[in-house]
Parts: C-alpha cells; structure tokens; sequence
C-alpha cells in the first residue's frame, strides 16, 4: 500500500526531473523571463532559451515574506486562544471560522482579496499577493498552533502558573517555547501549502517580466510563471524548470518540518 | 486564650469536582508555622485536591467549587488573587517538572519572569547561587547552569524545582508526593533537605510513604474518603492513633 502512493509522488518527480534539470544553470535563477521574441530566436537558432524565473522567484519569496509576518503572529495568537479557552462559546465558533476558512477555496480567496485591496488600491500589487496567501496559511497556523499546545503536559502550565504567573507570561515565556518546534513545523507545512497557489495571484499580483522589489506593483510568482509559460509557445520549454526548482522547494520545506517534528518528539 | 494566629488555617474547607460528589469534604486544621505536615490517606482520599485549594490551582478550571474557607496569615485566600496566592505559597510536583526550555539558571529565577520582575545581573547571580546551595545542588550544577534543566537526573531535577519554588521565598510549600517519582537515594537526599529547609518555610506534604512520614514530619493529617480523619503529632499517630480507620491504614490493613 504504501508503495502505491509513492508511485506517483515517483512518477510526477521523475517527469519534471527529466524534462527541466537541463535548463537549471546559473543564468535560471538570477536572470528575469526572457521576451517572447527573444526566446524565439534562440530556438530558431537552435540555442537555449535565454534567462530565466528570478522575478518569479524575487516576487514569490517577498509575497510569502509578507504574508509570514502578518500570518504568525495573528495564527499563534488566534491558536493559542483556542487551546487555551476550548469550552468557551465565542472561542468554539472561532475554531468553526478557521476550519470553514482552511476549506475555502483558494480562486475564491483570490477574488475576494482583489474586491478587498486591488480595487481600492487601484491596482495589482505585491501587497495584495501577499494578503491573499496570507488568508490562506492563517488557518493552517491556528490549527497547528492549537494542536500543539494542546498535547503540552497539563504540568508545565500548572507549574507556571503556580509560581505566581499570569496566564500571558505563561503562555509567553513556558507554553509557547515548548511548544516552538510544533509551531515551526506547522509554519513550514503552511508556506509549502501556499507557495504553488496559482489562482489567488492571478487576481492579485497578477504577474511581471522584471525583476521587482517594490510592493505597490504587479509582481511575478513561480507559479504565475508556470501558467504564462504554458501560454506562450515560444516559453514552453520553461515550464519544466520552473515545475522543479518549486517542486524542490516544496519537498525541502516537508522534509525539513518532519525532521523537526521527529527531532522535537524525541 | 492563645491568640497566635497560624501560617495556614482550613475551615470547612470542601472542594467538588462534580455537582453530587464532594472529594474534600469540611476539612478544619491549623498548620504550625515551620514545621512539616504530612498529608497521608489511602489512593483517592482526596490529598492532592486538599493542596491543589492552597495555591487555588483549582480556579483554573471552571466547575471545580471550593467552599469554606482557607487562611493564609489569618487572610481567606479564597477572596484572594490567584497570583498574589501563588506568589506566597509555591507548589513542588510529583514529576519533576523544569521547564524543557530553560537553562539551569533560568528555571531557577523563572518565578521572576513569570511575574515580570526584573533584577539586575547581580542580584540573579546571588539568587541563583543560594537557591541551588539551599537544595544542594550548587556544587552539582555550578559548571553547567546554562544546561538545560532537563538534561539532570530525575532527583536533581526535582532538587531544582525545589529551588525554583523557594527562590519566590514563599510562606508555605506544598509538595504532592515529591519523591514517588525518585529512587531512594535521591529520595534521602530530599528528605535531609527539607528537614533543612523548613526552618524557612512550613511545608505540607503529601506521602505515600508511611516511613517518609515518621522520619520528617512533625505533625500528620489522615484523610479518608474526602474527610480529614485525624490530625495531630506525627509521633502520637503512628504510636497511638485514635480512629479505627487511621489503625487500619498505618497497620497495612486498609489501602
Ligand atoms: N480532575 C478531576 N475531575 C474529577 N474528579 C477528580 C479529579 N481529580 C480527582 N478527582 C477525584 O477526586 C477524588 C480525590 O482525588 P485526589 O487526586 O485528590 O486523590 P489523592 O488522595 O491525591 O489520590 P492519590 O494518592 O492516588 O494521588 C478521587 O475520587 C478522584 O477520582
Ligand atoms: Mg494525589
């Protein structure tokens, strides 16, 4: 049985590994998305396609930046509150809000943030980007947030509390860093959740060929990437490279959470 | 009349965990200033919920009721702040507990940052220093105070929580079978320490261990199914006990 879910994890990396190691070089990963004409003439020459995904990849890492700052506080802070306060009503309806949040999905997230910050803001942006993954990963902090806690030795509360503390120091200072590798592992499995979500970008961060920093303009993603790649016959040959390199780095973040989660069980 | 008033003091004191139950039922006593009480009784007696209403550990959780009343110093605890209780009466638990992610050093003064008071380096050092040599630890653990707690043995762990309940110089320590966790060397080590310590503070502790009893408390309570059956000098207890039931339990006939 478990061979046959391997099979095609297996396959599908096997797939994009042949077809797009031989386009990872240097130039891949620091240099923007070629023109269409550009890339035209490269393979009329027979040559490889010039440049590469790193404004895909500047605009990915500084919209996950953004929503990281805004979703780990608000997630462990909302988290910690339901762990802590389980039997209350207002708190069981919040924990129905996140689960009903965690299966919402995620074009409608997209749309809505559009309505809620492109619109006001009178255009696509980096920010807008980054508020739309950051609905997404809040719910999957709360959760793991809330869990961890949860499974904490009722003693270490007790024994903190019975030297005079009050609940938020306890919470601060003795609940939470134990509960740190939890909460660290839950944060990596939510940033590989959202990292290849396509839909919510298309209608916030809605793409760019430059490499860009600045958070009130459109942005590029790897994933956005992907889908212009796909649309563009000259391009195509960039979809296999762009697949790995998120691929890879979806795979590094799972390993590294299991890795912490068995280092921290122990 | 004698108008001393005692450190500790129950009044009826009853405590519930469900409406129909109660598992401490109108407990009256008077604790003496420095000395040990030991809290003996038969499993489900009612021992811990007794010492869980002295630190008010209770009121962390909603449909546990406490009646009667407690006195601190002549003061009910029951209308108390929770955190000005705890403050004055520090708690030792049967696992010994540090804090996984503290040092040595931190757990020990953790009373302090749990209440948010500051102290200069200085004043931690000293703190430090003679909490850890008040339970005999210092010379154990003066090489390795930025160790996680964790790291010592079971005994020395349990040594170490000691010290962090009395860095906060408490009046009163409650202490729940603290060494039923330990072998009985470590468990020696304990028992020579509070015989020490309660020149300091009045320590009531809960035991299992009959011969634990006799060898460091001055006085005994036994509970019976919620009530506190007899109470009154450790000695005359154990020579000549009053109830049938308190025969039968220190005689080996009963639980
Ligand atoms: N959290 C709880 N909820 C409901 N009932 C409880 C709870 N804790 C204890 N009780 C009940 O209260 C009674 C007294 O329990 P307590 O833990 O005080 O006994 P004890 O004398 O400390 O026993 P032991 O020697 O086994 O530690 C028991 O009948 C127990 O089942
Ligand atoms: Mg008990």
């Amino acid at each position: 049985m478990a061979a046959l879910t391997a099979v095609p994890l297996l396959a599908i990396l096997g797939e994009v590994l042949l077809r797009g190691y031989h386009q990872l070089s240097w130039a891949f990963f620091t240099e923007p998305t070629p023109t269409a004409y550009k890339a035209m003439k490269a393979i009329e020459a027979g040559e490889p396609i010039p440049g590469g995904i790193a404004n895909g990849i500047v605009g990915t890492m500084i919209m996950l930046g953004m929503a990281v700052i805004v979703a780990v506080p608000l997630g462990i802070l909302c988290g910690a509150f339901l762990a802590e306060n389980s039997k209350n009503r207002f708190a069981q309806f919040v924990s129905y809000l996140t689960d009903l949040l965690q299966g919402t999905p995620s074009v409608i997230i997209g749309i809505i943030t559009y309505i809620w910050v492109v619109v006001p803001m009178k255009g696509y942006s980096a920010i807008a980007g980054s508020v739309a993954l950051c609905i997404m990963m809040v719910p999957l902090i709360v959760r793991s947030t809330e869990e961890t806690l949860k499974i904490l030795p009722a003693s270490l509360k007790e024994a903190g509390l019975a030297l005079g503390g009050n609940k938020a120091r306890v919470m601060m200072r003795v609940q939470l860093p134990a509960a740190f590798g939890g909460i660290f592992t839950g944060i990596l499995l939510a940033v590989s959740r959202v990292i290849g979500e396509t839909a919510p970008l298309m209608f916030t961060a809605l793409g760019c060929s430059l490499i860009r920093f600045s958070v009130d303009k459109p942005i590029s993603a790897v994933p956005l990437l992907i889908w212009e790649f796909f649309n563009d016959p000259n391009l195509q040959e960039l979809i296999w490279g762009a697949s790995l390199f998120l691929l890879l780095f979806v795979l590094a973040l799972n390993l590294t959470a299991k890795y912490l989660a068995k280092k921290w069980n122990q | 009349m004698e108008s001393v008033i005692p450190i500790l003091e129950f009044k009826k004191t009853c405590v519930s965990y469900t409406k129909q139950t109660m598992a401490v039922k109108y407990v009256s006593a008077a604790i003496e200033r420095n000395t040990i009480t030991a809290i003996m009784g038969p499993s489900g007696c009612g021992k811990s919920t007794l010492l869980r209403a002295v630190n008010l550990m209770h009121s962390l959780y909603q449909n546990i009721r406490v009646d009667g009343e407690i006195l601190l110093n002549g003061e009910n605890i029951l209308s108390m702040e929770p955190i000005d209780v705890r403050r004055r009466v520090g708690m030792v638990f049967q696992r010994p507990a540090p804090f996984p992610t503290m040092s040595i050093y931190d757990n020990v003064l953790s009373g302090f940052s749990l209440n948010g008071i500051k102290l200069s380096k200085a004043e931690k050092d000293t703190t430090v220093e003679h909490c850890l040599k008040s339970v005999a630890l210092w010379d154990e653990v003066k090489d390795v105070l930025n160790k996680k707690g964790t790291f010592l043995s079971g005994g020395q762990q349990q040594r170490l929580c000691i010290a962090r309940a009395l860095a906060m110089k408490p009046d009163v320590l409650l202490m729940d079978e603290p060494t039923s966790a330990l072998d009985p060397i470590a468990t020696k080590h304990i028992e020579e320490l509070l015989l020490d310590l309660q020149k300091e503070v009045t320590i009531l502790i809960v035991t299992h261990n009959m011969g634990q009893a006799k060898r460091i408390s001055s006085k005994s309570m036994f509970m019976y199914l919620g009530e506190l059956v007899e109470y009154g000098d450790t000695e005359t207890m154990f020579t000549n006990p009053i109830d049938e039931r308190t025969k039968a339990y220190l005689t080996g006939k009963m639980g």
